[in-house]
């Protein structure tokens, strides 16, 4: 009975370890996939005639002829749209001529009205109301005009977002405006606003939310000349963007245009590897050292204690704090560079890691079994020869395992970088001027794409793969710090 | 090496035929006057004093905790690393006081070099290890290197085994290669003194046969101390035996005498196996 109890207590222990290294894949899974999916969108998407048409006038990559052809295409589908806005546009105008002729025709007939002195009351108060009706009408027509032109600017405005603007119109200043939507996923988005207004109604409770309703744009230009553009544009999206599968992989290493509409995420993602190695210039030496001093040299006593108290504070400290700190004493203070630079961000983060740095080291330094040090004691080694030749070589696989993780961690903290180092947009910079300047880096973009950009909404895929970049960039340096390690404790082992 | 995995030395109780120690040891290599040390408040050694001579083999016996490794360790000062632990009296190596103020530790540990209890080599190649200490001393370029662990390797009876895995982890040798690589990496220093602290406790027989013949051999150009558990080991290998009690020297005295014919009633209850 005895033995079938503890069996069972076995077999439960095991289910429970297979069940929550399950549920510990089931939840990696749950949040890696749409980091995953979402983020490929950055990189393979159905690119529309405009995103070729941008790749070739901006960066000049492409088939110029094959280009051209598309174009040409393209511009043979738009064509029946702009015609059937410039004849709406004749028919606005025309309305306009007629209501002033109209209005004329008004104008002239009260003062006549106001000439004949002398009718009846009862004529006059006829005339008069016959006036009044004349003026509401020609008040009604005028307001249905205006009305028409307001929804044709919106219309215009949305077709231009779509499409591009028309041709021969003179080139606007932004990027984003001097093209049409480069993504079909994009264009879909336009093409509803396109077709449907959307409204928010209020519900008979006032206490309840209000409601999204949909109506059809055309219903707003029932019975004019524009009302078959709708269908025509529903119905012919295709053939005026034509869409094609991209797999646009540069966008690893282009820089980024008009605040980040067009272009690839260069400048964050080498923004972020100076960061990182600028963190681990100042971190590992220092962090190594002060591992070596505490495991070998310091003797235990009051002073050491306060120092490993003060080493796990720093751990705890929240990362905006060091921030803020990295503000006040490298840039106020200690003035390493005029502002923001990558330099300041670089120290910051180191501070942040260097609790890591040490308590890993100290870690990896203390398991060197006790034998390899009185060996190479016993044949004359001085202590600090015994550490670099025979200590950290054999603490190097947990030393290393330890900087790659906190190269991990400081490739993606936010905080410490927010006022020392980040900005929102900027070019690659080359090394020597990571002295002086800030840079953009990827978990800073990332938050400022998210909360802060005026468009959020049209460049989310930016923030996906931006997201899904951080994430590989992290999960590469965590296998290479495993197979690092598995390498050197194979050589260590025989 | 394998030609005779399953052969075991016969192994003698009785004292070994051997070439007799030299009647009148020709000088005195380390001397204990009134020697002492203390970890804290306990006296692990209490005032021992008798003289090493040079040259030859001593046996240092006694039960665990008598104090015997712990002497062993002051010789070379390997107890530095042990908090708290601090000596008394007078340690004397060729009349130098080893706890003087002006010893240089690194050069008295390159004269006395140390073989521990478990094979501890270095987790690099068979040649690191044994070039280890040579390079600490300033031998450097690969043929000279290369020289001196070769004869290393030679003197510990270990060359033919290894000559063709030198680049390999050291690592990957047998336990008793393992130790006798440790002894030849102590010789490549060419130190005057072998302390040896239980170097066979972690390996089978048939190794430990392999360093008690190792030992006969050092014995003559280096002084071997070595401290044992085992009084069948010490009788075998030693010329001259101290046995330590509680602290306490009781007994020293050629190996031969010393098991034959021992003065003190503990020392012949001890080797005789009444206590211990």
């Amino acid at each position: 009975m005895r033995l079938g109890t503890r069996k069972l207590i076995d077999r439960g222990m095991t289910a429970l370890g297979i069940g929550s290294i399950v549920l510990l894949a089931a939840a990696l899974l749950v949040f890696l996939a749409p980091i995953v999916v979402r983020g490929l969108g950055a990189f393979v998407f159905r690119g529309t005639i405009e995103y070729r048409q941008l790749t070739l006038e901006k960066f000049g990559r492409g088939d110029v002829d094959a280009v051209e052809a598309e174009q040409a295409e393209a511009v043979e589908a738009r064509r029946p749209v702009y015609e059937m806005l410039s004849a709406y546009k004749k028919e606005l105008a025309d309305g306009h001529e007629s209501l002033d002729e109209a209005k004329k025709q008004f104008r002239a007939d009260r003062k006549e009205m106001r000439r004949h002195e002398g009718l009846a009351d009862q004529q006059r108060a006829d005339a008069q109301a016959e006036l009044d009706r004349r003026e509401a009408e020609l008040d009604r027509r005028g307001e249905q005009l205006a009305k028409h032109e307001a929804s044709l600017v919106e219309l215009e405005e949305l077709i231009r977002e779509l499409l591009g603007p028309e041709p021969g119109q003179s080139v606007p200043v932004l990027w984003r405006d001097q093209y049409g939507q480069t993504r079909w996923d994009r264009a879909q988005v336009k093409l509803d606003q396109i077709l449907n207004v959307e409204t928010w109604v209020d519900q008979d409770d006032p206490d309840q939310p209000r409601v999204r309703v949909l109506v059809p744009r055309a219903d707003a230009f029932e019975g004019t000349t524009l009302a078959p553009l709708f269908p025509y544009i529903e119905n012919n999206a295709e053939a005026m963007l034509l869409p094609r599968l991209t797999f646009y992989w540069r966008f690893l290493t282009d820089t980024s245009f008009d605040a980040h509409f067009f272009g690839g995420i260069w400048p964050e993602i080498l923004g972020t590897i100076y960061l990182t190695l600028g963190a681990m210039l100042f971190a590992v030496p220092m962090g190594v050292v002060a591992a070596i001093y505490l495991v070998e040299y310091a003797r235990e006593g009051f002073l050491v204690r306060v120092l490993r108290t003060f080493i796990n504070t720093l751990a705890g400290v929240p990362s905006i704090v060091f921030g803020l700190f990295g503000l006040a004493f490298f840039i106020s203070t200690m003035h390493v560079s005029p502002s923001k630079s990558v330099l300041a961000g670089s120290m910051t983060l180191a501070m942040l890691i260097l609790p890591m740095v040490i308590r890993a080291s100290e870690e990896a330094i203390r398991a060197v079994p006790a034998t390899y040090k009185e060996a190479a004691l016993s044949l004359g080694a001085s202590k600090w020869w015994a550490v670099l030749t025979v200590i950290l070589p054999a603490a190097l696989p947990g030393v290393l395992t330890g900087i790659v993780i906190s190269m991990g961690r400081a490739a993606g903290e936010t905080a410490p970088i927010i006022f020392t180092a980040a900005v929102s947009v900027g070019k690659p910079l080359w090394p020597w001027e990571a002295l002086s300047q800030p840079t953009p880096a990827l978990p800073w973009n990332i938050y400022n794409l998210a909360t802060e950009h005026e468009a959020v909404d049209e460049i989310r895929h930016v923030q996906y793969g931006m997201v899904l970049t951080l994430v590989l960039l992290v999960l590469l340096l965590n296998a290479a710090a495993i197979v690092m390690r598995a390498r050197i404790s194979k050589k260590l082992r025989a | 090496m394998t030609e005779n995995t399953l052969h075991i030395p016969a192994r003698k109780t009785t004292l070994p035929d051997r070439k007799p120690a030299p009647a009148a040891p020709s000088r005195v290599h380390v001397r204990a006057e009134e020697f002492s040390v203390f970890y804290g408040q306990n006296e692990a050694v209490r005032k021992v004093s008798f003289e090493i001579p040079a040259g030859q083999v001593t046996a240092i016996i006694g039960p665990s905790g008598c104090g015997k490794s712990t002497f062993l360790r002051a010789i070379n000062r390997m107890n530095d690393l042990i908090p708290g632990c601090r000596a008394a009296g007078k340690l004397l190596l060729d009349e130098n006081d080893v706890f003087g103020p002006r010893i240089d530790v690194t050069a008295l540990r390159r004269r006395v070099g140390m073989v521990f209890q478990k094979p501890n080599p270095f987790p690099k190649s068979v040649f690191d290890n044994v070039a280890y200490g040579p390079r600490i001393h300033g031998v450097r370029g690969r043929t000279r290197l290369m020289d001196v662990v070769q004869r290393s390797l030679r003197k510990a009876a270990l060359w033919d085994e290894v000559k063709d895995r030198l680049p390999q982890n050291a690592l990957g040798l047998s336990g008793g290669q393992q130790q006798r690589l440790c002894i030849a990496r102590a010789i490549a220093v060419d130190p005057e003194i072998l302390l040896m602290d239980e170097p066979t406790s972690a390996l089978d027989p048939q190794a430990t046969s392999r360093i008690e013949d190792l030992i006969g051999e050092l014995r003559g150009n280096y002084t071997v101390i070595a401290v044992t558990h085992n009084m069948q080991q010490a009788a075998r290998i030693s010329d001259f035996t101290a046995f330590f009690y509680e602290g306490d020297l009781i007994d020293f005295g050629p190996t031969t005498q010393l098991f034959t014919n021992p003065r003190e009633k503990r020392t012949e209850d001890y080797i005789t196996g009444r206590f211990g």
